[in-house]
């Protein structure tokens, strides 16, 4: 089951990587930290304002937490991304949990299947301008998320 | 584990955040707070995350616990310093953090806390032998009765 979307800036289909992806293994808590620190550095290279640095960052670090509560680990591959008329940063998130059983209530304001504030998912989707979510019990869960400098 | 200090000024506890705060820290925290405002019996726990870049929801939520959990123990809590960019992603990430107050800069906080520790010593007889703590920052109730906390008044 897939949610998506593109944001209200499109031109998601067309973007083309403008640099080396960068992966990085989402396996204890200091990793959350440590995605953080990269996808910084990306949103500072692909000139995002220190407004959009901040979004893209924090949420960034919700979906990093979700890959590690939730997902059981994971994995994150972040990259600065062109559209040719403007410069992004992308980060896809990806676990091989036991998936999302019921994405729209996934992404419903306040409801956690744990101990969180339910949050995570549906606060990161305000926070960026395109955001997807796949997801199975056989494949596990991605999330790929961009944000576009103005 | 690292754990971030926290100062003791008078009758409040101090802590600076200068850490990019991972999970485990920011419990301990919690704990360490909750520990010190018994052990000290403080009136006031002022935090300052000037340094912090973001603010997610974890550190959202241990500073609403913070805040929740030292009300329980009769003291206050003043956040300070929140970056102009976090206050905005707070918003749209749709976090409230109910019971937290807050103040732009220490000094306001001070004020803030200095005032709060006044009205209740004033109110609350029983208080008083912890407010005349030595060291504490507490400007003397004087005529003015307007002075707050690191103002000088000559």
């Amino acid at each position: 089951m897939t949610i998506g979307g593109l944001g209200p800036q499109g031109g998601g289909a067309a973007s083309s990587s403008a640099g080396s992806p960068q992966r990085h293994a989402i396996v204890v808590e200091s990793d959350v930290v440590r995605v953080r620190q990269v996808v910084r550095s990306a949103a500072v290279a692909a000139r995002l304002s220190l407004v959009d640095q901040t979004k893209m960052v924090t949420a960034a670090s919700e979906l990093a937490r979700n890959t590690l509560v939730y997902g059981g680990g994971g994995a994150v591959t972040i990259d600065i991304v062109d559209n040719g008329r403007r410069r992004g940063v992308r980060a896809v998130f990806t676990d091989s949990g036991p998936g999302i059983a019921d994405l729209d209530l996934a992404l419903t304001d306040g409801w956690t299947s744990g101990s969180g504030l339910g949050l995570g998912l549906s606060g990161s989707r305000r926070l960026v301008d395109e955001f997807e979510l796949e997801s199975s019990p056989e494949t596990g869960t991605t999330v790929r998320v961009v944000k576009w400098s103005r | 584990m690292e754990r971030i200090p926290v100062l003791k000024l008078g009758n409040l506890l101090l802590v600076s955040i200068q850490v990019d705060l991972e999970d485990r820290l920011a419990l301990n925290l919690q704990d360490d707070l909750a520990e010190r405002i018994v052990a000290t019996g403080a009136r006031g726990v002022l935090i300052d995350i000037s340094a912090l870049d973001i603010v997610d929801s974890f550190v959202g939520r241990m500073l609403s616990t913070i805040a929740a959990m030292s009300k329980l123990l009769d003291a206050e809590t003043v956040v300070v310093g929140m970056r102009p960019a976090v206050a905005i992603t707070l918003v749209e990430l749709g976090l409230d953090m109910p019971g937290v107050r807050t103040a732009l800069t220490l000094e306001h906080g001070l004020a803030l806390l200095g005032a709060e520790v006044r009205v209740r010593r004033s109110d609350d007889t029983d208080s008083a032998d912890r407010a005349d703590l030595p060291g504490s920052i507490e400007e003397p109730t004087g005529p003015s009765g307007t002075a707050v906390a690191g103002t000088v008044v000559g």
